[in-house]
């Protein structure tokens, strides 16, 4: 086992861009996230790399859809106000089906906000954000650890699937630091010389657009495009389940929700409870058939999040009435304690009993 | 028999969809001429603009990948930091560069981007329907100014070239218009010298052309044509604007 | 085990350092931990603290809202953070900077040192943090004080590494006050 370093998670993401060979970053500076192009700006040029510091976030998510429409693995980082910009790329890139890694070092909003952590861009994030019908890759790291893997694995899964990827992740994971023990991927970058721009030489030329104008067009893309998605669906849904026979009530939370919530579960557990944990890792696409499972077992679920109440439309979607869906939400401003989580359980449970 | 004239090899055998009296394809052709003659069809990659000119991937033989509206200097920015090798082109209208695009278009500039842009003024918004254009001249009648541009309303046409000349990262700045058969010899001269501006790396080549839309003008093609030389060009006069030698400015 | 602990104090002080440098000295015992700063317009000139969490296993919440220690270089941080601390805790209140502080709690037991003295003693007024971590790891004992000079070379910047021998006898200092006080 390689030696742990000590990394703050924003580091980490930094660090496993580079060493799932990534050598173009495209960005703008925002809190709580400016470690990553902090980090890179030194780092990339000594690889042969570019790091361009944009002129807005529209920008740098312009330059990352230029270089991800020539096959080069790529990337652009922000923090929610900047996500928000970004949206119209993201919309062009899903459209236009070129792979590219976008990192979501959330805080707090609406507006301004404030640069505490949040979980308020879940719907934005997996519901695709911008105009069209379409959905990106959503991974949710909850662990510094979590941020290098499944940054190497968003590049991984961009490429293999020719869709813009996200990690969705808070101030919190982007600022915390935790042992981090690195890592290089085996696996070869996927072959995208079968349809990355390089300039039509020996073959025909290639356009890579997401206008259709012609009869029919324009909604048979749309399919194809669904298509790819049920097939992501049933590939590359990942979620950490930890929920014993008997279980009195699962907690389901992402991200850092859930390392708050896991301290409520355990205290929990300790004291002779059955206590569930249902932590979804791709939240788009999200384990849906998963937590069905779990309902049609009869269990209740407990919705943790840092927000009013998002992913618990997921939950419930999944769920479809089987059991109760109870929700606990903190909106932006402060970290809710494990013990408030632990106090929302109890009050449920002694509802129950 | 000896040819005189002949279809660019960068052009593809198929038939322009723009109106009668616009120069688009004009234009088109003289992009296809450079092309040819630096040899770079098979090491190029444009970035296509939002407007009639998003369909230049139907005319020219190369690969193309689309950009929204006003980004494609930041598309194209990507594009050549990841493949300094390429030959890499925009290719955008007076909306998308001078108005929705603004930003990118002087940061590429500002930064030195090592590519070439193609702007093409006719004063107008043409795709959507002829609204105004921040180009529109003063006094211009459009669907969003049906009693003519007024300063005080709308502001003065933008002169695009003259500002983005004084940036240190543009190596070379034309304004040229193809109304006339001079004027389209100097018009493919600046546009071979923006193509060898990248080649040299000397920064980004920009030459704006003053073109019709005899559509959206109202006009007859002779007359849309005439137009140029009667109102555009005294206020958007021609002419070489910057063109630096070497690449001192990195 | 699970240890969760609060530094807090104005910024400058080396809150960030030494919560580090606690952090890391976990680690090397073969513990895990995280590590989670205050950031953001506080951070210059105003309030710096960070949570330090270590448990022999996955470590849970990086954030708690009743903490097993509190190391507090001053009177506001006091304020702040010593009446969440839980049964069975620890405080360490740096008096140089809280003079007449009486803060006590019930099931607390509270550590005050003169730790700007203690350091202005050793010769380097800007080791008061290593003089309060030394003490607070002395006397909780979750980690041992050979692993926090073992960590003082990743903490440090290289520029600094001449400054270890001062920093371990800062950190020794502190431990033995703090032991002292029995």
């Amino acid at each position: 086992m390689a030696a742990k370093t000590f990394e703050k998670g924003n580091v980490a993401i930094a660090k496993a861009a580079v060493a799932a060979g990534c050598k173009y970053y495209f960005g703008y500076p925002i809190t709580p996230q400016s470690d990553i192009p902090e980090y890179l700006s030194g780092v990339l040029p000594g690889v042969g790399g570019q790091f361009v510091q944009a002129e807005s976030e529209i920008a740098a998510i312009n330059m990352l859809l230029g270089a991800g429409s020539t096959g080069k693995r790529a990337m652009t980082s922000s923090s929610s106000p900047g996500i928000s910009l970004k949206q119209e790329g993201i919309s062009y890139m899903a459209g236009s089906e070129i792979p590219g890694l976008i990192v979501n070092i959330q805080r707090s909003g609406p507006g301004l906000g404030g640069i505490s952590p949040s979980q308020g861009d879940y719907f934005q994030a997996t519901r695709g954000g911008g105009h069209g019908d379409y959905r990106i890759l959503v991974l949710a790291p909850a662990t510094v650890q979590e941020m290098y893997d499944l940054t190497i694995l968003a590049f991984e899964l961009s490429d293999k699937y020719r869709m813009p990827a996200m990690v969705l992740a808070d101030a919190m994971l982007g600022m915390m630091k935790e042992p981090l023990e690195e890592w290089i991927p085996k696996q070869a970058e996927e072959d995208k010389s079968s349809w990355a721009l390089s300039g039509a030489k020996g073959r025909e030329r290639r356009k890579i657009k997401s206008l259709f104008l012609g009869d029919g067009e324009l909604a048979e893309h749309n399919w194809k495009m669904l298509e790819h998605y049920r097939e992501v669906e049933a590939k590359e849904t990942r979620v950490k389940i930890e929920v014993h026979d008997d279980c009195e009530l699962a907690v389901v939370a992402f991200g850092s929700a859930a390392r708050i919530a896991k301290s409520a579960v355990d205290r929990l557990n300790d004291e002779g409870r059955n206590i569930g944990m249902v932590r979804p890792i791709t939240v788009w696409p999200f384990p849906y058939k998963e937590i069905r499972e779990l309902a049609e077992k009869d269990i209740p679920f407990l919705t943790v999040e840092l927000n009013v109440g998002q992913m618990v439309e997921d939950v419930r979607l999944s769920v479809e009435g089987r059991s109760k869906v109870s929700f606990a939400g903190y909106p932006p401003g402060y970290l809710p304690s494990p013990d408030e989580i632990y106090e929302e359980i109890t009050k449920l449970l002694d509802k129950k009993d | 028999m000896k040819t005189v004239f002949e279809r660019p090899q960068s052009l593809v055998d198929t038939s322009f969809h723009f109106c009668p009296g616009c120069h688009h394809g004009t234009i088109h052709r003289l992009v296809a001429e450079a092309i040819d003659e630096y040899k770079v069809r098979e090491t190029t990659i444009a970035a296509a603009s939002v407007g009639c000119s998003v369909f230049l991937y139907d005319y020219f033989d190369i690969d193309v990948v689309e950009s929204p509206h006003g980004r494609a200097p930041a598309v194209a920015t990507g594009i050549k930091r990841a493949n300094p090798d390429k030959f890499v082109f925009v290719y955008q209208g007076d909306g998308d560069l001078a108005a929705i695009g603004t930003a990118e278009i002087i940061h590429a500039a500002n930064r030195g981007e090592n590519i070439t842009v193609i702007f093409v003024n006719n004063t107008v918004y043409g795709m959507t329907g002829g609204q105004m254009a921040p180009t529109t001249m003063l006094g211009q009648r459009t669907t969003t100014s049906p009693y003519g541009r007024d300063f005080a309303q709308d502001g003065y046409p933008i002169r695009m070239t003259e500002m983005l000349a004084q940036l240190e990262g543009v190596g070379y700045a034309a304004r040229v218009a193809v109304d006339s058969p001079a004027h389209l010899g100097k018009a493919r001269k600046a546009i071979m010298k923006a193509f060898a501006t990248q080649i040299e790396n000397r920064g980004m080549g920009f030459v704006e052309v003053l073109c019709t839309c005899p559509t959206n003008w109202g006009m007859g093609p002779i007359e849309a044509n005439k137009r140029i030389a009667a109102e555009m060009i005294p206020y958007f006069p021609l002419g070489v604007y910057k063109e630096r030698t070497g690449s001192d400015f990195m | 085990m699970n240890h969760a602990v609060i530094m807090a104090g104005f910024g400058g002080q080396g809150i960030l350092m030494i919560g580090n440098l606690f952090a890391i000295g976990a680690l090397k015992q073969g513990l895990n931990c995280t590590f989670f700063p205050s950031y953001g317009v506080e951070m210059r000139g105003g309030t710096a603290n960070c949570t330090v969490t270590i448990s022999d296993h996955e470590v849970g919440s990086p954030v708690t809202s009743s903490p097993n220690g509190v190391v507090a270089m001053n009177e506001p941080s006091v304020a702040k953070f010593a009446p969440r601390i839980g049964e069975g805790g620890l405080l360490l209140i740096n008096t140089s900077m809280a003079p007449d502080n009486d803060f006590s709690k019930d099931g607390v037991e509270v550590i005050r040192l003169p730790c700007n003295q203690i350091a202005d003693e050793l010769g380097n007024i800007k080791l008061a943090s290593m003089v309060a971590l030394g003490a607070y790891a002395g006397r909780c004992g979750v980690v041992e004080l050979k692993f926090l000079e073992e960590a003082l070379p990743e903490v440090l910047p290289q520029k600094l590494h001449k400054l270890i021998p001062s920093n371990i006898e800062a950190l020794r200092a502190g431990a033995k006050r703090a032991d002292k006080q029995d």
